[in-house]
């Protein structure tokens, strides 16, 4: 059974792939990319591996397809045509791509428990999650305990990547003429999906801060549920118009998401330190070492969840902005 | 039994899907696939779910339902912003 | 008496999921071979409204009492809910932007 999906997803994949390439235009690029995503994330449902299947549809099928289409329209739709290098180009990738498949010769079948990467510390966190951290999703505690410092490093590059965008975009926190901006008239005046979105809004929060919560029994945490809630901001903000979306969530707002979830993440290291263990040791915040890192780790997951949250409402917001501005580029 | 077939007839879908995706004339067709795609790529999640037994990853099609839309709608107004502002539909 | 009722609703939570599966081939061979853009929408529709109807209650029989017919009834709900609106909102689209039904194709094959 397994043999059959994976004949049919990896075709599907290879197809749009070589679609995505061929096409010169590139807003049908953007809308096969969304595809792409799609097939990458049931290839990671069937192979097991929910939460990355969750994380991949939230963000890569949702928020990516709207950032993408939000930078196509400040920049052009067409590709530019470049006929240099490309046999060069080909050669290169042709040897890499024979080395790379003349080295899976070698390689263990996929999900052999006796391949060599499956030796080392996977046994152990494996073998210990339940009785070191009292819940039963492994991947919840190897991201969020034991290896906690990748997953701070990964919230310092959401902020980065957030603080990057918002530079480049030049978004100001003004209330100038060129702010004044176009009402967003496309979606607001027809009557069905803006009743439809109303009823779904709260429905799609209510689900982000489920898989929160949820996040060490099921699929789930802190990224995930960022991505979802940002996209029930993001839907409101189109339907309703991006003022009233700005009404309801200020720029303030956030950024002060994003910043106070990285700060948040910090801060429980720091407090570990501060209490006599190590960086991230959560074993020492309370006096049951089990149900410390319980808390530790939903402390830290809902820094990640607002993190990532605020870093896409404000990068959406930017675009937003920016794309406003320009129809209005002589004010 | 039963949801291996289903889930075949689901994938035999998504793959028309993509075909009319690549071959639609228009921005709408392709729209209208990856629409489509969404909402079946929702049901195959659902169907596998059931079939290896594993019923908490539901959410994960519940999830999917939910977002596919706002990918839909802000694809029309990305598009509609366009027409609005160059006066024609020239995305192909 | 309750094998017989077992086999009932598996017999009929069978017929609901052929009926989705035939229903989602259907619309899928519709949206590869109609000739204008709304024929193919409202064969697309049939798959996200029947299938997903037949579909759904077909594993909710055979889930029985238990979370996961919870679970799989909210999925039911939302699809149902947004699959129209995102039709809805492409129609209305395409034709705020100019294109018109193609009508003309029935009557070339006629005369």
């Amino acid at each position: 059974m397994t043999i059959i999906f994976a004949i049919f997803l990896l075709t599907m994949l290879v197809i749009t792939a070589v679609a995505i390439v061929q096409s010169s235009n590139l807003f049908v690029s953007v809308m096969l990319t969304s595809i792409f995503s799609l097939l990458m994330s049931i290839n990671f449902f069937v192979l097991d591996a929910a939460d990355v299947a969750l994380t991949e549809a939230a963000v890569g099928a949702g928020i990516t397809t709207v950032i993408f289409l939000s930078a196509l329209a400040l920049t052009a739709t067409q590709e530019k045509p470049n006929s240099s290098g490309r046999g060069i180009a080909l050669v290169v990738v042709g040897l890499t791509a024979s080395l790379i498949i003349y080295a899976t010769f070698d390689k263990p079948r996929l999900g052999d428990p006796n391949a060599p990467v499956h030796q080392h510390v996977a046994p152990y966190y494996l073998d210990n999650t339940m009785e070191q951290m009292g819940f039963p999703n492994v991947v919840t505690a190897v991201l969020s305990s034991y290896r906690g410092y990748d997953t701070l490093g990964e919230v310092f590059v959401v902020f980065a990547a957030c603080i990057g965008v918002l530079f480049i975009l030049d978004a100001r926190t003004g209330t100038g003429p060129m702010y004044v901006a176009r009402q967003m008239t496309g979606l607001r005046h027809h009557l069905i999906p803006q009743v439809v979105a109303r009823i779904l809004v709260p429905f799609i929060v209510l689900f982000g801060l489920y898989v929160q919560f949820h996040g060490e029994y099921g699929p789930g945490g802190g990224f995930q549920a960022g991505a979802i809630i940002a996209t029930a901001f993001i839907l409101y903000a189109l339907i309703e118009g991006e003022q009233a979306a700005l009404r309801a969530v200020p720029r303030s707002a956030q950024l002060g998401l994003v910043i106070c979830g990285a700060l948040l993440f910090g801060m429980v290291g720091v407090l570990c330190m501060i209490m006599g263990g190590e960086f991230l040791d959560y074993s020492v915040l309370m006096e049951n070492p089990v149900t410390a890192r319980q808390i530790g780790i939903i402390v830290i997951e809902a820094g990640v969840g607002m993190a990532v949250c605020g870093a896409m409402l404000s990068i959406f917001h930017a675009f937003a902005a920016r794309s406003a501005g320009d129809t209005h580029e002589t004010v | 039994m039963i949801f291996a077939g289903v889930s075949c007839a689901i994938l035999v879908t998504m793959v028309l899907a993509i075909a009319r995706a690549i071959k639609g004339p228009t921005v709408y067709d392709r729209l209208l696939a990856v629409n489509m795609f969404g909402t079946k790529t929702a049901l195959l999640l659902a169907v596998i779910a059931f079939l290896f037994g594993r019923a908490d990853f539901l959410d994960l099609a519940l999830a999917y339902a939910l977002i596919n839309l706002v990918g839909v709608l802000a694809v029309l107004e990305f598009f509609q912003n366009r027409i609005d502002a160059n006066g024609d539909a020239s995305g192909d | 008496m309750i094998e017989g009722l077992h086999l009932f609703v598996d017999i009929v939570s069978w017929i609901l999921l052929i009926i989705g599966s035939i229903c989602v081939l259907i619309g899928g061979i519709g949206v590869l071979r109609m000739p204008d853009f709304y024929s193919r929408l409202h064969a697309a529709s049939l798959t996200d409204t029947m299938a997903t109807l037949a579909l759904l209650s077909g594993m909710i029989l055979q889930a029985g009492f238990s979370l996961a017919a919870a679970k799989l009834f909210a999925i039911m709900l939302f699809l149902l809910l947004t699959g129209p609106t995102a039709t809805y909102a492409l129609a209305n689209s395409a034709l705020l932007s100019g294109y018109k039904p193609k009508t003309d194709v029935l009557e070339k094959k006629v005369s």
